[in-house]
């Protein structure tokens, strides 16, 4: 049986792990592509094609990184962008799993908010920036609030999708067992959409990321990463945006695999809910 | 444990196509203690007697009465077992599933835990309390759904076709261990399926439903000694003899009567 095959498979691997060398295979793998075109940024920088000053060496972003690191300013500013993200995004998954669990279980709910989900959800995040700006002001009530209803969607969305997939016989099975309404929701529900809800909340992550960078550019907050590389563009401090861009680029890799990959890993991978992912 | 009583049991499905019947008149009582197949070709209604039962589906007419009490709804007096082994929680261990009904009652974790794995025990499963059910085949997944339906104790257990998706020599052994199961716990037990071995097999009585729509056609004891010898000239005999009440098995059992005509070995 083919879900048989693949699950001792799993258990295979989570039992001796990958071999080192197949390790390194990987690692080499992963890294080749920025290898190549790292070197083809660093020919182009040294080349003259354009100046300097607006296109920095390598050399040159890795100096200002740690400069910025140093002197506690890049810390500070992925700090800022790091507590408004998770208070948005942690708004955005509180409100989307409330809604998206409501417009699975009852009909009536689903009426309501299904028609304003699909009209809300596809228009840009951006587009909503100059309403909440105008509404609530320059700042950071603006910048979260923003954060929290464009990335709320996805979690919606894909919530209501894993509570409505949630199989029939569990439900039957847990009612023969006895449960309760609540319990039926912890005990069952929850479980059972929890692949689809851990989908929501990483593309509601990725969403959230997007359009926390371009609302620090325009809602005038002091600090942010953001707001780091829009400021920078007056000085044409090329090599201080490029540290803000790795910034970025290195904590949504860390939320990914050390907070979403972990995450999975201990739950649906774990209970074959779900295929491992690729190491 | 209990006896249960089926009284003009009528069942109509409201379908956007209409009206379709699930069962009609069903009409049969249950021993305490007591081993009943019932046995019926696809579609005649075998699943919606048994959901009426277990009270998933409310019939439109008549009333089932267990211990002499009319059910009005699901509830742990009985443990359901399906046919889909997708049934168990993938997010609960074996042991985990076995002690849901345990928790949902309010047992504390390490009472319910030990009585969980003396569930495992009886089903042969002590070696695999701490799998999750992907790590298991589809016998063993069955047996931890009988397991799970056991371990709070009810007095009826409903199972519809629970080893029909499994290949015939597990199929074999899971109908062993399901008879051993009931010899240790005596519990009321109403067993749907569609194979003649296994309800001759299984059952103290056979309850043959007519096809679409399901109604009773006959109910056959099976006096045999258990444990039952499936290759026994009086096993056989039953089973020619259901699959004659079957109606629709005409064909096989002219084949039945043919091949023994040919075969006078057997008689020795
Ligand atoms: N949910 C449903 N909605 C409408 N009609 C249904 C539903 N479930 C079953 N039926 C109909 O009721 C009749 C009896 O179905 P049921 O599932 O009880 O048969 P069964 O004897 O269990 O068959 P099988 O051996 O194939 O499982 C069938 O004609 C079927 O089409
Ligand atoms: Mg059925």
């Amino acid at each position: 049986m083919a879900v048989q095959d693949s699950a001792s498979a799993v258990g295979v691997a989570g039992a001796t792990g990958p071999s080192a060398g197949a390790r390194w295979r990987t690692i080499t793998l992963n890294t080749y592509p920025f290898v190549v075109v790292g070197a083809i940024w660093e020919v182009v920088a040294h080349s003259g094609m354009f100046p300097r000053k607006l296109f920095p060496t390598l050399e040159d972003i890795a100096r200002s990184f740690i400069d910025l690191t140093v002197s506690g300013i890049l810390p500070h500013h992925a700090i800022d962008t790091l507590l408004r993200l998770l208070a948005g995004f942690g708004l955005a998954a509180i409100v989307g799993l409330i809604i998206g669990v409501s417009m699975g279980r009852s009909r009536r709910a689903e009426d309501i908010f299904l028609p304003l989900v699909s009209i809300l959800a596809p228009i840009p995040g951006l587009a909503y920036t100059p309403l909440f700006l105008l509404w609530f002001g320059p700042g950071e009530v603006s910048a979260v609030l923003l954060v929290a209803f464009v990335s709320m969607f996805a979690v919606i969305y894909n919530t209501w999708t894993g509570v409505k997939s949630v199989k029939e016989i569990w439900l039957r099975s847990a009612q023969a067992m006895g449960a309760d309404d609540r319990r039926m929701f912890s005990h069952v529900i929850l479980p059972g959409a929890l692949p689809y809800i851990l989908t929501g909340l990483r593309l509601g992550l990725a969403q959230a990321w997007r359009i926390l960078v371009a609302v620090e550019m325009l809602a005038a907050v002091p600090w942010g990463l953001g707001w780091l590389i829009f400021g920078a563009r007056e000085f044409l401090n090329t090599d201080a945006m490029m540290a803000g861009v790795v910034v970025i680029a290195l904590i949504g890799l860390g939320l990914e695999k050390y907070v979403f990959q972990k995450i999975e890993d201990y739950t649906v991978v774990r209970w074959g809910m779900i295929g491992a992912m690729a190491p | 444990m209990v006896p249960i009583e089926i009284r003009d049991v009528t069942l109509v499905y409201d379908t956007p196509g209409g009206k379709v019947p699930g069962v009609k008149d069903v009409n049969f009582n249950i021993d305490a203690s007591e081993f009943v197949c019932i046995l019926g070709p696809s579609g005649c209604g075998k699943s919606t007697l048994l959901n009426i039962i277990a009270g998933f589906l409310a019939p439109a007419a008549g009333e089932i009465l267990i211990g002499g009490k009319a059910v009005t709804g699901h509830g742990m007096d009985r443990g359901v077992v399906f046919q889909d082994f997708a049934q168990l929680f993938p997010w609960r261990t074996a042991l985990g599933n076995v002690a849901f009904g345990l928790e949902m009652k309010g047992v504390p974790k390490q009472e319910r835990e030990t009585i969980a794995r003396e569930q495992l025990r009886l089903v042969k499963l002590e070696k695999f309390v701490a799998s999750y059910p992907h790590h298991l085949s589809g016998g063993m997944q069955q047996r931890v759904a009988i397991a799970r339906a056991l371990a709070y104790n009810p007095s009826v257990l409903l199972m519809d076709e629970p080893f029909a998706a499994l290949d015939a020599l597990t199929r074999d052994d899971m109908q062993r261990l399901l008879a051993d199961v009931w010899r240790e716990t005596r519990k009321t037990v109403i067993y749907v399926t569609h194979n003649v071995a296994e309800a001759v097999y299984l059952a103290d009585r056979v309850v043959v439903m007519t096809p679409h729509p399901g109604t009773v056609k006959m109910v056959i004891p099976i006096k045999l000694t258990r444990p039952r010898d499936p290759l026994s000239v009086e096993f056989l005999d039953y089973q020619k003899e259901l699959l004659a009440h079957l109606g629709h098995g005409t064909a096989e059992t002219q084949e039945h009567k043919k091949a023994n005509g040919k075969a006078p070995t057997t008689g020795g």
